[in-house]
């Protein structure tokens, strides 16, 4: 009985997403330009890592694929906000970020956003480099450094996973709307311009944060209790901290 | 996993009955944040490159797409469990 509710809720929930990626033509070329020269470095050092460690142990390419499947589908997967009235979605890079690293996770979130602009109407092709800059780069460091950060001051794994799956998410729309800002400004002052777009976000990102965070620390939790042995391999926990 | 089935069941059922009350459009912070204050500046979004956002079409696409995703989450899944097996 509960599967069959769980199985009705889903589909009442399944719609196409709409949300953070910013849509083909919404950003002046120079702009745009901009952006994919910023986010190339990043995916070009993700791919060269992601080489080199997949070369020495194959346990990396499942927990990719894992991930990459993982972010694609959660980041075009759209939940209803009921505080707001509207829908958005969590982006997955502060998890990735944590297991393997804020470069892989940023060419993980690339290849899940060029799909999404090709064949689902989501984001757009010349507004991809902004998009992979703010989910794929913004995301995923600012979720790796929370989780080192809150690691270095002793938090235990659930709680700095939590903390960078919520301000990833929040870095992602930030960066967004820093993007969006200087992009559409025109002569209009920049910083009452971000602020605006900023507290639009709010009413559904400060929710859905919460929830980004919670998924991260499953995640993280759940790999901790099934496959300790790579999340130390990975670093993300010390030898000392593995079960008995 | 029974327990995560009855929490999750409990909170799409909250979810479900906020959703009928709730009177918000639910459309994405795209169209109400960024089409909105892009198009408030004289910029608007333009057709993709592959325009699928055509009736059901739409649906279709995502539908494929979480069938894919799901069934590539599974397997690299079912390939990480396996390789501890093996360890074992």
């Amino acid at each position: 009985m509960l599967n069959i509710l769980f199985c009705i809720g889903l589909l009442l929930l399944a719609t196409p997403a709409h949300a953070m990626h910013i849509s083909e033509g919404i950003l002046p070329l120079p702009w745009a330009a901009l952006w994919f020269a910023v986010a190339v470095p990043f995916v070009a050092i993700g791919l060269h890592n992601l080489k080199v460690l997949a070369k020495d142990d194959l346990s990396w390419k499942p927990l990719v694929g894992l991930l990459a499947a993982v972010v694609f589908v959660i980041s075009c997967m759209p939940i209803p906000v009921p505080t707001a009235g509207t829908c958005s979605h969590p982006c997955g890079t502060g998890m990735t970020a944590i297991l393997v690293g804020p470069f892989i996770s940023a060419l993980i979130a690339s290849v899940a956003l060029l799909i999404q602009a090709l064949f689902l109407a989501h984001g757009g092709l010349s507004t991809w480099g902004a998009d992979i800059v703010s989910m794929g780069i913004a995301g995923s460091f600012a979720g790796y450094m929370v989780f080192k950060a809150f690691r270095t001051i002793g938090a235990g794994l659930a709680v700095s996973a939590f903390a960078a799956g919520l301000l990833s998410d929040w870095a992602t729309y930030l960066t967004t709307s820093v993007e969006l800002a200087s992009g559409i400004r025109g002569d209009s002052p920049f910083l009452p311009l971000l602020g605006k777009i900023v507290i639009a976000f709010i009413p559904t990102q400060l929710p859905l944060g919460i929830l980004e965070g919670a998924m991260t620390a499953g995640m993280v939790v759940l790999l901790y209790r099934k496959r300790p042995d790579l999340l130390m391999k990975m670093r993300v926990i010390k030898a000392e901290e593995m079960p008995a | 996993m029974k327990r995560f089935l009855v929490l999750a069941g409990i909170l799409l059922s909250l979810l479900d009955v906020s959703i009928a009350y709730c009177s918000g459009n639910w459309s994405g912070v795209d169209e109400s944040v960024v089409e909105k204050i892009a198009g408030e500046h004289g910029r608007h979004a333009i057709e993709p490159l592959i325009n699928t956002d055509k009736g059901d079409l739409l649906l279709f696409v995502f539908l494929l797409a979480g069938v894919v995703g799901g069934f590539a989450a599974g397997y690299y899944w079912r390939m990480l469990m396996e390789g501890k097996g093996k360890r074992e």
